[in-house]
């Protein structure tokens, strides 16, 4: 593994199927009676959001805890980021106090790219802007992985807002280099444009992008990321990209259904199949720790060059 | 590069060790194995194999990864982790009497951390070790409680073990 875990970008085939292979060891220790164990013993890890979660840092908490890292969760909304002090300044404040790794969760796109050149700690890209969310897209090949045994071959549907979504990005690049075919769908004003030269089809079509899926995975419509007026109304939102039972009908018959959370009930998706027989979502959810502890675990290790021991 | 057991030598040292868990554990049905990956296994799995056959009683056996608990993690600056593989134990070992096998006794280190990984799983009445190979070279104060062969060796010599579920073959043999 490199330095840095900033996007999917970076890895290689073989390095998402280690995360992957990694992961599931590491969901057998959550399920000991005593759910730790001491590998990261002395590590210390600082969880620095600058955005609202609750998924993404509760489950790298306890990825941390269950390694034994000590952590520490800065809350940016008490920090002296308020009184105007820039990321730089306190990622170096927070660096000299020697920490071992730094989980980052930025409104910006590139904010860890730019923490890892200053910073001699490990970064995380707990999600940064509209840019990547890599450990997300990693616990969702896990998810789906555990479920069809294989991603190469799948075709996967990815409904929603496109246009302002990290974890498209992330699942994009990690589900083609992985030989999966991927359709995306969403109105025209949420389609960025070009993304059609990251491998993927581009429909406007719910039915064409769901028919024969194997997989369905609905994204969040982020309104508060969104400056102007993309669609006329939620209702009609819902109406015509709204993933229903009626719709989730052309997928295959063993399809399964994801959403990388928050979910907006009856706008992306509707509540009978968000909590329906192909909904995974909780699945996903449960094995986001144990993904986050083998990114955890894998990081902390040696680098690869000796230039950036 | 010498043989020191061939595959003979390796059933029937196993076989042996079979009997001895036999005339040492009365009450076999308090017994389980645990294997330390990799090779631990499928020695577990063979001893569970002898023992059903002397004494028609199935013991169940499980396998320990030891890898998150090991000392030499995050030592040296370079190079990537050590794989980490599933630890399988699907039994309780609360009660139990648990017979930790190995391939090799050398310096101790994994066993020290086969000993911490179990007791996380549970408070076991009492551990015994099982290893085919003891060679010597201890820096813990780790015993064996049944060994398959004593192998003088010197620090530089290399001990491998090859077992016919991983390597297509079984020998025990020192390389220089």
């Amino acid at each position: 593994m490199k330095k840095d875990l900033l996007g999917i970008a970076d890895l290689s085939p073989e390095e998402i199927y280690l995360v992957l292979e990694t992961a599931e060891a590491m969901r057998e220790v959550g399920r000991r009676p005593i759910k730790k164990v001491p590998t990261l013993r002395g590590k210390t890890v600082v969880n620095l959001f600058y955005e609202p979660s609750t998924r993404t840092r509760t489950s790298f908490e306890i990825a941390e805890k269950r390694l034994s890292a000590d952590t520490l969760n800065v809350a940016v909304a008490a920090s002296s980021v308020l009184k105007g002090e820039t990321l730089v300044d306190t990622a170096l404040n927070i660096e000299a106090m020697s920490p071992d790794m730094i989980v980052l969760r930025h409104a910006s796109s590139g904010a860890c790219h730019l923490l890892s050149r200053i910073c001699k700690s490990r970064i995380i890209n707990a999600g940064d802007g509209m840019h990547e969310h890599p450990t997300q897209a990693l616990l969702d090949a896990f998810t789906i992985k555990e479920h069809k045994k294989t991603i190469e071959g799948l075709k996967v549907a990815i409904v929603g807002d496109l246009l302002h979504s990290r974890v498209l990005r992330s699942n994009v690049l990690l589900l083609t280099k992985l030989g999966a075919s991927v359709w995306v769908c969403g109105p025209p004003t949420l389609v960025p444009p070009g993304i059609e030269c990251l491998g993927v089809h581009v429909t406007t079509s719910v039915d064409e992008a769901v028919a024969g899926a194997d997989v369905i995975m609905m994204l969040r419509i982020q309104q508060e990321r969104m400056q102007g007026a993309f669609f006329p109304s939620l209702r009609e939102y819902f109406n015509v990209f709204g993933m229903t039972a009626a719709r989730v009908r052309g997928a295959k018959r063993d399809v399964i259904i994801m959403h990388p959370g928050p979910m907006n009930r009856g706008v992306e998706i509707a509540s009978d199949v968000a909590d329906g027989p192909y909904s995974v979502i909780l699945e996903q959810v449960a094995n986001g720790v144990a993904v986050r502890m083998a990114v955890l675990y894998l990081l902390a290790g040696g680098v690869e060059d000796e230039a950036a021991a | 590069m010498s043989v020191v057991l061939d595959a003979d030598q390796v059933a029937r040292s196993l076989a042996r060790i079979a009997h001895e868990i036999l005339e040492r554990n009365r009450g076999i049905d308090q017994v389980a194995l645990v294997g330390i990956r990799t090779r631990g296994v499928p020695l577990a799995k063979r001893i569970a194999k002898s023992i059903q056959d002397i004494s028609h009683h199935d013991v169940p056996t499980g396998a320990l990864d030891i890898t998150l608990y090991r000392d030499d993690l995050m030592r040296t600056p370079l190079g990537p982790q050590p794989v980490v593989r599933k630890t399988e134990i699907p039994f309780s070992i609360d009660d139990k009497r648990i017979l930790l096998v190995d391939d090799v006794l050398y310096t101790g280190r994994t066993i020290r951390a086969a000993l911490d990984a179990l007791i996380d799983f549970g408070r076991p009445r009492a551990i015994q070790l099982i290893v085919l190979v003891d060679r010597g070279h201890r820096e813990l104060p780790i015993k064996a409680d049944y060994v398959g062969k004593n192998l003088p060796t010197s620090a530089a010599q290399s001990v491998q073990v090859h077992l016919a579920e991983i390597d297509g073959r079984d020998e025990v043999e020192i390389l220089p």
